[in-house]
């Protein structure tokens, strides 16, 4: 996983609550074997004309002042829906590193933030600020920076979040989940043994 | 005195291994359910850092999100589709190769993950139970704790069997009343997810409790659980009771001889303890409900099935007005039109809320003696295998096939629109899946979610109806 520290960027605006996972990937580009390649595929039905395939003009990363941008500024229970990681590996393959948004959905947070990819969670009255720099283009800069807990603002003001601990060292540091439970795995042992006394019927 | 535990509390405690200074906690997986279609990249990740599976045999793998459901399907090798075809091979070689228990496509146990792991008895109180995909919390209705997770997950779970989680919070749903006639518990989740909302549940886990729970069957439960994630918490539980006991007996995964006895007494101890606190409480009463239908492209935007498509004008929050008018727009519905008028040109049957053997026998009931309207396609997908022959025994495929219903092989089939069973851009379907979502059952498809009776009442009448007006005639 990459490391995810400070980082400056073009915030679009996305202003939809509710946005689900199905929105973010539709299930029928589902059919990959690997985690890269689904960012052409992001946020296809708005993205696209169902019928002639051509960009939707409209559309915010369509734009040229958001083609790319790295951050999205969203409404309140971004990702909500299925459990597919697909939906963080399309952002991320399309360039976005950040989403802030006033609350997210629970098994998108997760995979997430094991992709790199740092959610920021604000109140409502942070976000129309925010969105509205987003409405003001390319020139309108965010940073983030994760150590610190602080976006940056274009006017140089700056907004603080919280963040759990330990997905932030994770991500500071670009750890492996799996490598550092490994280190726990004598603990794990011991688990199966006291379980597999109590409970054998779990083990076959 | 103990401070009293809720269902929830006993099942974290007893699988915790680790918590750290922070806060984060290591719990134990007991089982996971592996599928096509959030898995190829885990096991890619296993072999790239030189990772075994910890505990092959607390695994099942089956292909069900991208199989095909046409009547008499031929095996993987005879799909069409190449990337379909690739991926369920890839599922396979990567169970061979990890040494996963596998089940293939017409194998008389493959079915939905959801579907089959209660079956086999492989879904048991007190377990925690994973698999990449959203719609886990259906075990939660064993008094299981189970939920969906991502792919790097169910790499981190193959690798360890652990997962690092924070503890979510306690909410408990207590429905009172009994189910009117003609609603089922498709109709009690939709109405309870239009109560707190598609967030509502975002950080808890829900706790169904009260009589109408109680007399739900295991599928009726499974239905409630399953819809949780449309409430935003990622798991749902109900506690084990003599009917869970009743149903897991015998299965294949059952424990057996004396562990029976032994695993039925340890499952009676753990129903919340009286007198249990919760973060959150929520109670009702539904006793006064009717058939529940969704206008909008969220589980939450569900009205009663002779209400109208509800006004955006009437709605201050202007988030909220802005997304309802979206929702209309793309739904290609006005404010005010009554939901019985509302054209239907497919009707599925199917996916991992409504594909069990009680909703097979829902929907024939009111499929029986009638014929499906000539301006609609209607296809019912069973849940699995034994779903299906078990419906073939008591000739529900006669009564569908008789008033026109297409009989299919099981899978997830039109719910999400992998398989090639889809709706086509601006097409209309009465589903009794678990999302609206836009573009969920085709691009430029409409969704309206209802019970396996309000389906099949929809397929002969070609329009939203009252199942009550069918039955009662």
């Amino acid at each position: 996983m990459e490391k995810f520290d400070t980082m400056t960027g073009v915030a679009a605006p996305f202003p939809i609550v509710n946005c689900d996972t199905d929105k973010i990937i539709p299930a029928r580009f589902l059919k990959t074997l690997t985690r890269t390649g689904l960012g052409k595929s992001l946020f296809d039905a708005m993205r696209y004309d169902p019928k002639s395939r051509e960009e939707n003009p409209d559309f915010v990363l369509n734009k040229q002042a958001y083609r790319n941008a790295e951050i999205l500024v969203a409404g309140e229970n971004f990702g909500c829906g299925s459990s597919r990681e697909h939906a963080p590996w399309a952002l991320l393959d399309f360039g976005i590193r950040c989403v802030i948004a006033p609350s997210f959905a629970d098994i998108f947070f997760n995979n997430s933030f094991k992709n790199g990819i740092l959610l920021i969670t604000l109140p409502q009255e942070e976000i129309d600020k925010l969105m509205q720099d987003a409405e003001n283009g390319a020139n309108a800069r965010l940073t983030v920076d994760l150590q610190d807990q602080e976006i940056t603002r274009p006017d140089g003001s700056k907004v603080s979040f919280e963040v759990d601990p330990f997905k932030k060292h994770c991500l500071l540091n670009g750890l492996d989940d799996i490598g550092l439970t490994m280190q726990k795995v004598e603990k794990i042992d011991k688990f199966e043994g006291k379980q597999k006394a109590a409970t054998p019927w779990l083990y076959r | 005195m103990t401070k009293p535990r809720t269902l929830f509390d006993k099942i974290w405690e007893d699988h915790l291994i680790d918590v750290q200074d922070d806060g984060t906690c290591l719990i134990y997986i007991d089982r996971q359910l592996i599928h096509e279609i959030t898995s190829a990249q885990a096991f890619d990740g296993l072999r790239m850092s030189k990772r075994r599976a910890r505990r092959p045999e607390a695994n099942i793998c089956v292909p069900d999100h991208n199989v095909p459901t046409t009547p008499g399907r031929g095996g993987t090798d005879e799909i069409d589709d190449e990337e379909s075809r690739v991926q369920l091979e890839v599922l396979e070689k990567n169970a061979m190769e990890f040494n996963l228990p596998y089940i293939p496509i017409n194998d008389i146990n493959q079915g939905i993950v959801h579907v089959i792991g209660p079956e086999q008895g492989f879904t048991q109180p007190g377990v925690t139970l994973v698999c990449g995909d959203s719609h886990t919390a259906t075990h939660g209705a064993f008094g299981a704790l189970a939920f969906g997770v991502g792919t790097s997950e169910v790499e981190h779970v193959l690798a360890t069997q652990t997962l690092i989680q924070k503890p979510a919070k306690n909410m408990r749903i207590t429905v009172n009343g009994r189910l009117p006639a003609g609603c089922t518990a498709k109709d009690l989740i939709l109405a309870i997810i239009g109560k707190i909302g598609t967030a509502g549940g975002t950080g808890y886990v829900i706790e169904y409790a009260g009589p109408a729970i109680k007399d739900l069957s295991m599928e009726g439960r499974m239905t409630v659980c399953n819809m949780t994630i449309e409430a935003g918490a990622r798991a749902g539980l109900v506690a084990p009771d003599e009917k869970t006991f009743e149903y897991l007996k015998g299965r294949p995964q059952s424990p057996k001889g004396g562990q029976w006895e032994q695993a039925v007494e340890y499952w009676k101890t753990l129903p919340s303890d009286p007198g249990s606190t919760y973060d959150e409480e929520v109670i009702l009463d539904i006793s006064e409900i009717v058939p529940q239908v969704t206008w909008g492209t969220s589980p939450q935007d569900e009205v009663g099935i002779n209400d109208v498509v509800p006004d955006p004008n009437q709605v201050s929050d202007p988030m909220r007005r802005a997304s309802m008018e979206r929702s209309l727009e793309y739904m290609g519905l006005a404010a005010g039109t009554p939901m019985k008028d509302i054209i239907v040109d497919k009707v599925f049957v199917g996916s991992c809320t409504n594909s069990r053997i009680e909703d097979m026998r829902a929907a024939a009931a009111v499929a029986k003696g009638r014929k499906v309207a000539s301006s609609v396609y209607a296809m019912v997908v069973p849940g699995s295998g034994h779903v299906k022959a078990q419906a073939e025994e008591e000739g529900l495929d006669k009564i569908f096939i008789e008033a026109g219903f297409d009989w299919r092989e099981p899978g997830c089939s039109m719910c999400l629109a992998m398989n090639g069973d889809m709706l086509l851009p601006g097409e209309r379907s009465a589903s009794t899946s678990n999302r609206n979502f836009e573009g969920r059952q085709g691009p430029g498809g409409r969704t309206h979610l209802v019970s396996p009776p309000m389906a099949a009442a929809a397929a002969i009448a070609g329009h939203l109806t009252d199942v009550r007006d069918l039955t009662e005639e």
